[in-house]
């Protein structure tokens, strides 16, 4: 089994504040692997810093085998590793379409281009268009995503990543802020991505994460507290308490 | 609705103002060298609306693209290189060259870091040509060096006929330009760097090598406006290197509405026309005037002219 | 070797003056991360009250000062309740826009009322003696300069890390939300604040009068030297703002000394280097 995407040692420090302390991470090809723990875990931080977002204090990043630790995000992203953030960040001004083929743009380095019209690359286009079926988004492709409703938006986030032909995603919270309905959708759709491309995700939801995901990291205080099979990790008294609190009369949902 | 459509389209709205541009030759005979000047601020305002209408890149010193373009005709000129179309080419990759050089510090850095050294910058050019009067005359300024004859046949009149033409036609090749790279991928880059330049770096989009390429760019065709300018009034002086002129720039971007073509266009156009008229009355109320008027911009049509007039398109849409 | 010194003492008396213009916008800046690019302004209205009540009213020099002060501060919280507060949460263009805006327009006021020309002002006879120091003779009024730029720089220190508002402006400086949260009002603290750092800007412009000279190009003329001070010295950091002013304006008078020239614009190539290498300014944090 090839890895994907692995850490080793990754920590990241603010000041005196340790946001990710020694996190040694192994995520296989293929893998549906969901990254858990409470609030202030530092999850989000190691996002970061596994995409290139915010530099790592130490430790190092490996894709496919390759060091990746000193590249900036956009050199990663070349590498094949994309993500998508917690909180939509989108081109709002810019058309549904445009926001995916922009992301296409990018891949093939056709931005260089500033003397052919962008709307005339029939190839790109029906790329975008592709992805954008994918999300079942293809009749709102003229639409400025500002005027999407939030749900809309979120399958964006999903599309303009699978536009840089990734072979890692990182999925942050990809349902976060999202009412329950459309989380279903959201999540139906990542599980019809292909099985070669490899998924990391997020979450928050455990109803989400017990039937999606194959491997559970629990991240606690900046720190791997244990790893498993979902059903290892439900049945682990530990995670329990971080979450549930002691006496566990709470569903895991 | 092809690419090749929706260009049109695009172009469409430039063509009613070109016509009013052409047949305004034949109904202010007596005004061509004014009209030519206006010209020439539209096209100074579009190379400031590139950098910052459509990429978001605030230049306080963007001047000094348009002084370098005045004084390296003046200096051609002086020594002997006069054919109009030759110096102009020249005067670009000038400019183009020094914005070229520039990028490195002006690409980095946070936003007010830019601020500061785009600022920076224009003073260092300002007090250095203030500086090099063997060179750049001082505060004197160079008149009279030599301005050759357009395309060998048509001298610069005095009645601004020939200099009216040869502004317009450059106007005309630059608004294309400038339609085609908004059009292009490179230009989508541009608005996404503008929209959010965090997602731009989570697709892998070499924000800053964008940027640089539009510094250059837009340099370029500053100094091409400058050009001009001392070809047609020859003349260069330091304020075409000065803060008020950058800050100027800045106004009429606004004023016509930022990132649209057309919009700076008139906004230029009219602030021109403004400047012509008021500031020979009273240069104090004139800057007192532009200084509200900045004031209230920010709180009253804040996409300018363009936005004004888009605004009243689609109320007009919505009534038919 | 004593010209060097003599030269010295002009750039630190200088800078004690960049000092006072430039604190009110590296506070402004880090508290309510509002672009001011009028600040100058503050400094000309402190500058032209002082010349009017002595020029106009005879009203004796050491009373100029405070005097200047409180109504340069007022003057300042007025409009920035009236006025500025909006422009706040505007996106930075639209903050440049109308900080250009003002500072023409200021300067246009200026210019109508009191005409281009220069301000005069006479100096009290014991300030403008010489007087000798560690075997130098300086002027009194360097001397004055300097004391009285270290008696607000310890001000202002004590002002803000030893009182209630110094820890409450702190406080809104690393999160607005939280210290409103505690009950803090911030939009007071922000008048007030922006009515402190105007003040010292117009007992600046007061001080200044005598030193620099005041016509209606103070604004722009001094835009460019306090940005530095402020991008140098890190936005709302004074132990920053104090050392990058002196060392500024020690820097200028040098080098104004030594290669007249070119001294003049050095200046702006000191800023380009330092932003390409500090892009953070020399304190790098938010501290006061």
């Amino acid at each position: 089994m090839t890895t994907a995407i692995e850490t080793s040692g990754l920590t990241v420090r603010f000041g005196n504040f340790t946001a990710v302390g020694d996190v040694s991470l192994t995520v296989a090809a293929g893998a549906r692997h969901a990254l858990i723990g409470p609030n202030g875990a530092g999850k989000t931080s190691l996002v970061h810093a596994l995409t290139g977002a915010i530099p790592a204090s130490s430790g190092t990043v490996r894709i496919g085998g390759e060091d990746v630790t000193h590249l900036s995000q956009a050199a990663r992203v070349r590498h094949g590793l994309a993500r998508t953030f917690q909180i939509n960040q989108l081109f709002r001004g810019l058309t549904v379409l445009e926001n995916v083929t922009l992301a296409i743009f990018e891949r093939e380095r056709k931005t260089r281009a500033f003397w052919r019209l962008a709307a005339s690359d029939k190839a790109v286009i029906d790329e975008a268009r592709s992805h954008l079926a994918f999300v079942h988004l293809d009749a709102l492709a003229e639409r400025p995503v500002h005027s999407l409703p939030y749900g809309a938006q979120r399958l964006i986030e999903i599309a303009i990543a699978l536009a840089t032909k990734p072979r890692v995603l990182v999925l942050d919270e990809p349902a976060a802020g999202v009412p329950a309905a459309q989380s279903e959708a959201i999540f139906e759709r990542i599980h019809a991505l292909p099985r070669d491309l490899t998924l990391l995700f997020v979450e928050h939801d455990m109803g989400l994460v017990f039937r999606f995901a194959e491997r559970i990291t629990v991240l606690v205080g900046g720190q791997i507290m244990t790893e498993g099979t979902p059903a290892e990790i439900s049945a682990d008294d530990r995670v329990r308490q971080v979450y549930l609190g002691r006496r566990g009369h709470h569903a895991a949902a | 609705m092809s690419g090749v459509t929706s260009s049109i389209m695009r172009i469409g709205i430039g063509l009613p103002l070109f016509l009013v541009a052409v047949a305004s030759y034949f109904l202010f005979p007596g005004q061509l060298g004014l009209i030519a000047h206006l010209f020439i601020l539209a096209i100074f305002a579009l190379s400031y609306d590139l950098l910052q209408g459509h990429a978001g890149v605030v230049s306080l010193g963007h001047a000094v693209f348009f002084g370098i373009g005045a004084y390296t005709t003046a200096i051609l000129g002086k020594h002997g290189v006069s054919d109009p179309l030759v110096v102009l080419v020249l005067a670009f990759l000038v400019s183009g060259a020094v914005a070229g050089l520039l990028t490195r510090i002006v690409v980095v850095g946070n936003d007010l870091t830019r601020l500061l050294v785009t600022l920076g910058i224009g003073f260092l050019f300002f007090e250095a040509a203030n500086k090099a009067n063997w060179l750049t005359g001082g505060a004197d300024g160079m008149p009279d060096f030599e301005v050759g004859r357009l395309l060998g046949l048509y001298s610069f009149d005095f009645m601004g006929k020939t200099a009216f033409w040869y502004t317009l036609a450059v106007l005309a090749v630059v608004y294309l330009f400038l339609l085609l790279v908004t059009s292009s991928p490179f230009g989508v880059a541009l608005r996404g760097i503008r929209e959010n330049v965090r997602r731009m770096h989570a697709i892998g989009a070499p924000v800053n090598r964008h940027l640089a390429v539009t510094y250059i760019m837009s340099g370029a065709i500053a100094g091409v406006a400058g050009a001009l300018l001392a070809q047609t009034s020859r003349f260069a002086s330091l304020d075409m290197l000065g803060f008020e002129r950058s800050a100027e720039v800045m106004m009429m971007a606004t004023l016509g509405g930022t990132g649209s073509i057309p919009g700076v266009v008139l906004g230029a156009a009219t602030f021109g026309y403004l400047k012509d008229m008021l500031s020979v009355i009273s240069p104090k109320y004139w800057h007192l005037g532009i200084g509200i008027v900045l004031m209230l911009s920010v709180f009253v049509l804040r996409s300018g002219i363009a936005g004004a007039l888009a605004g009243l398109a689609r109320r007009m849409e919505r009534r038919t | 070797m004593a010209g060097i010194v003599s030269v010295i003492v002009d750039g630190i008396a200088y800078g004690m003056l960049l000092f006072l213009f430039s604190i009110g916008l590296s506070v402004t800046l880090g508290l309510m991360r509002f672009i001011n690019l009028a600040h100058g302004a503050f400094a000309m209205f402190g500058g032209y009250v002082a010349v009017t009540l002595m020029n106009g009213y005879g009203v004796p020099f050491l009373l100029l000062l405070p005097v200047a002060f409180l109504a340069t501060g007022l003057f300042g919280a007025v409009a920035e309740k009236l006025v500025i507060r909006h422009v706040y949460p505007m996106p930075e263009l639209q903050q440049v826009l109308f900080s250009i805006g003002l500072a023409f327009a200021a300067g246009a006021v200026a210019n109508i009322i009191f005409g281009p020309q220069q301000q005069p002002m006479l100096l009290p006879g014991w300030l403008s003696q010489r007087i000798s120091v560690l075997g130098l003779d300086i002027t009194g009024y360097r001397i004055f300069l300097i004391g009285a730029g270290l008696v607000a720089a310890a001000a202002l220190i004590a002002l803000f890390n030893y009182t209630l508002y110094g820890a409450r402006v702190r406080a809104a400086v690393d999160s607005r939300r939280t210290a409103e949260g505690m009950g803090i009002n911030v939009s007071l603290l922000f008048s007030l604040t922006f009515g402190l750092g105007a003040a010292f800007a117009g007992l600046g412009g007061a001080l200044a009068v005598g030193f620099l000279g005041l016509d209606p190009t103070f604004p722009l003329k001094y835009l460019v030297i306090v940005l530095m001070v402020v991008a140098i010295g890190g936005p709302g950091s004074i132990a920053g703002s104090f050392a990058a002013a002196i060392f500024i304006g020690v820097i200028d008078a040098l080098f104004k000394y030594f290669v007249p020239e070119i001294g003049g614009f050095v200046i702006y190539a000191v800023l380009v280097v330092m932003m390409v290498f500090f892009p953070k300014g020399l304190a790098g944090g938010r501290t006061a």
